[in-house]
Parts: structure tokens; sequence; C-alpha cells
């Protein structure tokens, strides 16, 4: 039945003009303005379901597809389609902005409507890039989404969040202009911006080596990853919870998907070349970055470093295929890296958002983020504590939780490549369990810190609702992954059958 | 002796013929009106411009036409660009008028100035003789200046009309000797013809023709205010009245890309090789330091004029490329940065109250609190010019940028990013002093918004996000101009 619905078009655009008007309802209604929101980003939610429902998981061709002529002048096309790698991903961005919405619903009280608009047109911007086909239009999209973003850190964030929001826009600015000669570059070569035909157009190992750098700085800046991540640090720990939330479960997989959509299909050889590089970086993240995290004092800043640190899984794992595929048994374990490496994004979104909705919840009551002012929450608020130690066991990678899935393929496939990546990316098993535990530790346990600490309320239902949908999707995930995995298969094979032809 | 008079045909310059008339009409009724009628003289104005952009729809050709012995054209490029300017003007003059009004300039001369201007912008346009070109320039400079020191009162204003005069004057002096010495080898002061003589002499006087080019590239060089020939701008955008800034910053680009589309391209299309290359230096020149300086302002309008020098380095940049594809780019990139900055003035204008002149940044703060819609419009206007999607910025910037890539300077295009990257930071800190600045004290009082002001400057800086979303209504005919 939904097979003649432009079902996309309609989950991009119904957030961003129910954004619209919630802009328009103003703030003499507040009230107003956040029912509106919720009932428009449910109405997405549930639109965005026939995706995963009417899903054939058989195939690795392009899905609900959308192709209309945009911009004749340059072959600029309105070609929208998802398969097994991008679906996933949209179904988690329509399920984070409920969630966030209902998480901002009493917490804002300062411009709730430019608020709730922010994050509507922002998941709107965030599903176009995942289901842009058009390189242009995944372009604007994917700029598009730094203008409200840059407007939530700024507006609602800390103290010092205009030097962390002018810092996220330009870090994330420049890495993408670059892209964008890239993108023009091979337009002059095919003359279409269709990303389809840059998979199978001939560039020689030169074009490629440039254009994969170009990519490289867009989405390594995107993911984080070390040593362009310090825009992250400052940018979760200035954002409002819903923003911090936003930026880990989503914005960073962009940069991630990116890699799927364009480095490793357009620049194979490149990609096979360099991926040298990208390991170290990414191993530099699991263990470099995971140390750093455990010095940390603020709570949102060991999130942030310990979501470096997991993202760094994530780039690994789809890196070492060229290293897999010329072992044994390749082909099979190139595929375990990277549905690890897809799981582990989507794993990573549900449990840092958990976390940044968790020390949200502490830091309207206390108003502080720092570890220090709290200990013995438990004793007062021992609903919120279970959930709190429940998602940080997740974060450590316990098993049964999501953040077990996607390590564990990991890891697994890279000890066909290499035991020592294997034996370093291991290594986070235990930094993370040492960063995120000792931090429940100092929060969460012990004698009751102080009279602040004496005085907190446990969770009402509200925070319970959000928590406990999240404590569902993560548990969830991490006893049956196979309904992720499953859908992923087909478009998997057919990316690494992809790389494995070189384009020279 | 008997000379043979040709009656040239007058059709062509219908629009031009209009406009002097009515203007002359604005002129003579405007004296028999009190103040408080004044209203009557604005619209008078307003009729002109919408009559001029009738004319010229109505004398619009299918293909080239030419009169006056070949040294007025009328082509696609010229009624798309006057249309443009005569609408750029339209809304120019209902954005000033309450500036007008609280700055006690609102006097007739004033619009009898900006048509004589607006009409030394169309003979630019459509002149195809560099007596023609130098004409209209001359009419275009000299109303301006005047403008700019209509408020007599003004030091600053004074002061800056002086030094855009002098300035203007060596400009036009040098773009005068680059034509005597074309004159001199080549006979002609007609652009075809001129064409057609330097394809025959170029073997026999590379030097002087090398020679020329430079002194002609130069004079271009100060209209539009590329580096180094920039200095006079940022001292005209601060000193004039706003509502002159707005005017200079708009319509008056167009008419410089017109002439350096006459000059370079149709007139001087076979030493591209050489004016390409200064082009270049002259581009990446204007970029770096528009971008660059433009970070430590601390008033608007000096601000958008640094950033106003940075544009014409990426217009520079698609004429540099010789195609015409990149002429197209550098069209659209032209028309729709004039419509950006008319946003960005107009918003500066609605901010200005009696006894209160908004220039500096600081009088934007906490806008967003104020007056919310407005500080959206200018957001837009913001974005915009820093090219983040999905306003018409980022389009014209992507058209540029292609037609670079396109003739093999893809470092070119990287270079051009990198500035645009610095550029970004300017412009976003005008949307954190909007959106995330406490407002200053005395900024509390509302302002007084009249209805078709408000009514124009939303369409205007919606615009920018239509014309985003579908670029192709106006880039079809900036490639139908040079197809």
């Amino acid at each position: 039945m939904y097979a003649d619905w432009p079902l996309l078009s309609l989950v991009i655009w119904t957030p961003i003009i129910g954004g619209i008007l919630v802009l328009f309802a103003g703030d003499r209604d507040p009230s107003g303005a956040r029912k509106i929101a919720l009932v428009v980003s449910i109405a997405t939610l549930l639109l965005t379901l026939p995706l995963y429902t009417q899903f054939n998981s058989g195939t690795h061709l392009m899905q609900f597809v959308e192709r209309h002529e945009w911009i004749a002048a340059f072959n600029i096309e309105y070609y929208l389609g998802i398969d097994g790698i991008s679906m996933p991903l949209i179904l988690l961005t329509s399920f984070t902005t409920v969630v966030v919405i209902i998480s901002a619903w009493e917490v804002i009280q300062y411009r709730v409507s430019q608020y709730m608009a922010a994050f509507l047109i922002m998941e709107g911007f965030m599903i176009g890039t995942f289901s842009a086909l058009d390189s242009i239009l995944f372009y604007i999209f994917f700029e598009a989404m730094l203008i409200p973003m840059f407007l939530v850190i700024g507006i609602w964030g800390g103290a010092n969040r205009i030097y962390a929001t002018i810092k996220f826009f330009l870090y994330t600015f420049i890495g993408s202009v670059l892209m964008l000669v890239a993108l023009i570059y091979m337009y002059t070569r095919t003359g279409s911006f269709a990303i389809f035909d840059f998979h199978h157009l001939r560039l020689s190992m030169t074009e490629q080596v440039l254009i994969f750098l170009a990519f490289l700085v867009a989405f390594a800046v995107k993911v984080p990853m070390w040593p362009v991540h310090t825009w992250l640090p400052d940018a979760h720990v200035e954002a409002p919870t819903g923003g911090s939330v936003i930026l880990a479960a989503i914005m960073l997989k962009i940069g991630g998907y990116g890699f799927l959509r364009f480095s490793l299909p357009i620049t194979p050889d490149a990609s096979a070349e360099l991926d040298w590089l990208i390991i170290t970086m990414s191993l530099t993240a699991v263990v470099y970055i995971g140390f750093v995290a455990l010095v940390q004092r603020d709570m949102k800043k060991l999130i942030a470093y310990s979501s470096i640190a997991h993202m760094g899984f994530v780039t690994l794992g789809f890196f070492i295929v060229f290293r897999i595929m010329d072992s044994a048994h390749g082909e099979q374990g190139a595929a375990l890296a990277l549905e690890g490496g897809m799981v582990q994004m989507v794993s990573h979104g549900f449990i840092s958002g958990a976390m940044f909705l968790c020390v949200g919840v502490m830091y309207d009551r206390m108003h502080s983020r720092q570890i220090a002012d709290y200990g013995g929450v438990a004793n007062t608020m021992p609903m919120f504590a279970a959930f709190m130690v429940f998602f940080a066991m997740a974060n450590a990678g316990l098993p049964g939780t999501s953040g077990f899935v996607g390590e564990f393929m990991v890891i697994l496939a890279s000890f066909k490549a290499s035991f020592w990546i294997a034996f370093l990316a291991a290594l986070t098993l235990i930094l993370g369990a040492a960063y995120t535990l000792w931090m429940v530790k100092r929060v969460v346990y012990g004698e009751i810190a102080n009279d602040n600490v004496r005085a907190l309320s446990d969770i009402n239902k509200r925070e319970f609702l959000f928590l406990a949908i999240l404590a569902l999707a993560v548990l969830g995930l991490g006893l049956w992954p196979d309904p992720l995995v499953d859908v992923m298969h087909a478009t998997v094979d057919n990316l690494l059958n992809h790389i494995a032809n070189s384009k020279l | 002796m008997t000379a043979e008079f040709i009656q040239p045909d007058l059709m062509p310059a219908l629009p031009e013929m209009v406009m002097l008339g009515m203007t002359c009409l604005v002129l003579v009724v405007d004296l028999f009106l009190p103040q408080e009628k004044r209203g009557f003289t604005l619209l008078l104005t307003i009729v002109t411009l919408l009559l001029t952009i009738g004319a010229v729809v109505l004398v619009a050709p299918v293909t080239e036409v030419s009169s006056f012995g070949g040294s007025f054209v009328l082509d696609q490029l010229a009624v798309v660009l006057k249309i443009v300017v005569c609408a750029i003007t339209v809304v120019v003059f209902v954005y000033s008028r309450d500036y007008l009004a609280d700055h006690s300039i609102y006097k007739g001369e004033y619009y009898v100035l900006g048509l004589f201007a607006t009409l030394g912008m169309m003979v630019m346009i459509s002149a195809h003789s560099f007596l023609l070109v130098y004409l209209g320039l001359e009419l275009l400079s000299l109303s301006l200046y005047s403008m700019i020191a209509f408020n007599r009162n003004s030091l600053r204003a004074s002061e800056s009309a002086m030094k855009y005069f002098v300035l203007g004057a060596m400009a036009s002096g040098l773009l005068l000797y680059g034509i005597s010495i074309f004159y001199g080898i080549t006979g002609t002061l007609d652009i075809t013809q001129l064409t057609v003589a330097i394809n025959a002499e170029s073997w026999n006087h590379p030097v002087a023709l090398g020679f020329a080019l430079t002194f002609i590239v130069v004079g271009l060089s100060f209209k539009l205010g590329a580096v180094p020939f920039h200095m006079w701008l940022p001292d005209v955008y601060q000193g004039a009245p706003t509502s002159v800034t707005l005017f200079i910053g708009t319509a008056p680009k167009i008419a410089g890309f017109a002439m350096a589309i006459r000059l370079l391209v149709d007139g001087l299309g076979d030493l591209s090789v050489d004016w390409s290359q200064m082009l270049m230096v002259l581009a990446i020149a204007s970029m770096a330091l528009g971008n660059v300086v433009a970070i430590s302002q601390t008033n608007f309008k000096r601000m958008l004029a640094y950033s106003t020098i940075s544009h014409v380095g990426f217009i520079l940049l698609g004429i540099l490329s010789a195609t015409a594809n990149g002429y197209a780019s550098a069209m659209f990139y032209t028309i729709t940065y004039t419509i950006t900055s008319s946003v960005a003035f107009g918003v500066l204008l609605v901010l200005n109250r009696k006894g209160f002149e908004a220039e500096n940044i600081s009088d934007l703060s906490g806008l967003n609190n104020s007056n919310p819609w407005y500080a959206a419009l200018l957001a837009i206007a913001m974005f915009s010019m820093a090219g983040v999607p999905p306003t018409v910025g980022f389009y014209a910037k992507l058209t540029v940028l292609q037609a670079v890539v396109q003739v093999d300077m893809v470092w070119l295009a990287i270079v051009a990013v990198l500035f645009s990257v610095i550029g970004l930071f300017y412009y976003l800190r005008i949307i954190k002093v909007m959106y995330f600045d406490e407002p200053i004290a005395d900024q509390t009082t509302t302002i007084k918004e009249a209805l078709d002001v408000k009514i124009l400057l939303s369409a205007n800086s919606l615009g920018l996000v239509f014309l985003g979303i579908f670029p192709s209504l106006l880039m079809a005919y900036c490639i139908l101009a040079f197809s």
C-alpha cells in the first residue's frame, strides 16, 4: 500500500514544515509549541516505520526511490533512495528526535518554539542527508543541518557556548568545502552529480588519493576522528542536553555514513592504499582518547571523549576490510567488520544519547556537571541510578547490551587482519569499563557527598519514559541484533564486491 | 559635401528614453510639492522605474539588435540586467524612505539623482562602444558622488564623497588612457570593430595591446572594488548615509559586471589569456584581503564593504574562467549578491531611528529578543553571503567553482573555498551578536515598522531561500544571456 507514496519525501519534509509551523506558533504559547512538536515528531516516526516493514532486505538496490529533475543547468537531481546502510540510520534519527523532544518538555523554558523548531528542522535535514543519492542534494542537507545546531548550542548552551558553537561550525564547514570541490571535479568528469555515477567513474591513483583526502577531511571532522576531534568535547559540554544527544546519536553517524557512501565506493584503490592512515587514526582514538576520557572531571566531557573512542571502532571496522580481504576467508570477515561498524553506529546512537540524557537529568537538578559535586546519588535517586548504571554498563560493552555486539564483531574481524590491531582495539573493553564505571562509582555510589545531593528527587514519569524507551532499545539490540544485521547483508556484500574491483 | 544622416533605430533605446523623460518629469513635479507631499515624488519615481521595466520587456528582442551605428546593443544580457537594476532600485528607494525622513534628507533631488544614476547604469549595460561605456559610467559616478554628499551637515559623508570623487576620477582617467591607446592602435572605439581590428593587429603591437589592456583592467578593478584598487570602498560604505550605501552596494555592482563583460569579453575576448591572468591575481587578492580584514571590523557597514570586496573576487573568478559557463555563473553570482546585500542593508535601515544611526555590529545585539523576525531575515542574508545551503549564496558559489574547475584550475577553487571559510567567521559573528548576545539597554524600544517595507524585506530575504531551492528560475536566464 505504500508503494506509490513518496515516503522519503514525506519523512524529510514533514518535520521541516512542522518545524516552521512551530516557529510561527511563536513563544506566546509554549505549551502549544511543545505539543505540535511532539505530534510532528511522532508522526515522522510513524512514517519511517514502513521504511523498515516494507524494506526488501534481499536486494542491494536502492528502494523507495524518488528521482526528479531539479536544477537542469548542472544536471542536479532530486534523487532519493535508501538501502540497508541508510535505512537503520533514518529510523535512529526519527526515534531519537522523539526522545529529545520529550526530554526537553519542562526543561527548556526560554524560547520554546525556536528550540522545538530547530530540532524538527534538523531532523528533516538529517534524514535528507541519509537518503540523498545526488551528491549536491546530500551536500545541501549536510551543510544545512549545521545552521539549527549552531543556533541550538549558541542560544541554549552553557557559559562558553559561543566559542564552542563557532568552533563547531567552522570545523565542519572547512571539512565540507573541500569535499564540495571534489564533487565538482567529479561532475566535470561524469556530467552528473548522482552518487552512483561517481561510483562507476574510473579515476587514476593520484585523483583517487586527492579525492579520498578531501572526503577524509569532511567526514573525519564529522565522526570525529583523532586529531580533528577537538571541537566535539567543547560542543558537547556547552550544548543543551538535546543538542548533545542529537550530536552524539546522529550527527557523528553522518561521518561514518559518508565513508560508506562516498569514500569506499568512489575511491576504493586509494582507500586500500591509505587504510593504514585510517586504522592508525582509529586505534589512536580507541586507545589514546580512552586514556584522555579517564582523567576528565566533567561528566559530559567524559562521555564526549568516550564517543570519540567508540566511533574509532566504527572507522576501524570500515577500513580494516582491505586487510581482511587479503587474508583467507576474506569475504566473510570483511562483511563482519563492516556490519560490526554499522551496528556500533546504531548502538552508540542509543547509548551515548542515553548517557547524555542521564547527565542532563542530574544537571537539571544540580546545575553542575562536575563529577566532584556528586556522590551517593543512588541513595536519593534509586530509580535513576538503576538506569544510569545500566547505560554505563552498555557503554563499557557489557555482553547482552548493544554496546557489546558491535565492538565484538569488529574485534573478531580484526583478528583476521592482524593480531596487534585486534589487541589494541580490544583494549577498549578495559579502558571503556575503566572510565565509565569509575565515573559511575564516583557519582552514583558511596556516601551522600553533600546537602545538594541529599535534596535530590528521583526521576519523574516523563524522565522515566524516555530512559526506559532507550533502555529497551539497548537491551533489545544487545540480545537480538538480527533484525538490524539482516537488513544490511545484501547492501554490505554488494559494497564489498564493488570495492574489491580496482577502478584504475 | 553631403554627409548622409542615417536615422538610427530608436526602439532599442526606448527604456532609456522613457526613463530620461520621466526623470525630467519627476524633477519638475517635485519643485511644486510641499515637503509633506514628498511621498508623491517617491511614488512617481517608482512608477518611472516600473515603466522602464515595462519598456524593457516590450522591446526585448529575440536576438541581439544594435543601433546608433553599433554603439548601442540590446541583447539577452542587457534585458536581464536592466530589469534587475530597475527592480533593485525600486527596492532600494522603498527601504530608504523612512531613513531619509528621519535624517532630514527626504528631498526630491535625491530621487532624481538616483534615477540619473540608474540611467547611467542602463547606458553602461547596453553600451557597445568605449565612448558610450564611459558616458554611462560618468553619469552613474557623478550622480553617486552627489548622493553620498547629500547630507550637507555630515562631515563624514562629505569626506567620503570627496574621497570617492578623487579616486573615481583617477580611475576614470586610467580607463580613458587605456581606451585612448586602443584607439591609437585600432582606430576605432566601437567594440565590434575593435574585436576585428585586434584580431588582425595583435601580432604587430603585442606590447602596446598589453599596456592598454592593463589600464582597462585597472580602471575596471577600481570601479568594482577589487584589491589592490579597493581603498575607496570601505570609507565610502561607512561614510555615506546608509540609504546611499545600500544603493552603492547593489545596482552599480550589476553595472560594473556589465562593463566588465562589454569591455573584456565582447571587446577584448581575444586577449582573454592575458586578462584572465590579471583577474586571477586580483581575485585571489580580493578574496584574501576582503575576508581577512572584515574579521576585525566593528562597523557593520565597513564589514559589509570588505565582504563586498571578497565577493568581487568570486565574481572575477567566474569571469576569468573565460567560458560562457563562467560568465553565466559570474552573472548569477552578481545578481544574487545584490539581492542578498539589499537585505543586509535593508534590515540595518529598519533599525535606524530619528537621532540614532544604527551602523555598528553591537547595534544588532539581541535583535532576536527585540525583533525575531528581522533577526531571522538578516540571518538568512548572512548565511547566504557565507554560502551556506539552502540559501542562494551556496548555489552561486557552486556555479562559480564549477566554472573554475571546468577549466582545470582546481587549485584556484580550493583557494576560493578556503577563503570563504575564513569569511564564514565574520558572518557567523553577526548571527552570534543577534542571537546569543544580550540586548543593549537602549535597544528595547520597538522598531517603527512600515508595513510595505516589512513585506518587501521579507519577500526579499525569503527569496534568497526560494532561489536557493529553485536556482534554475534565474540560472536559465543567465545561461541564455551567454549562449
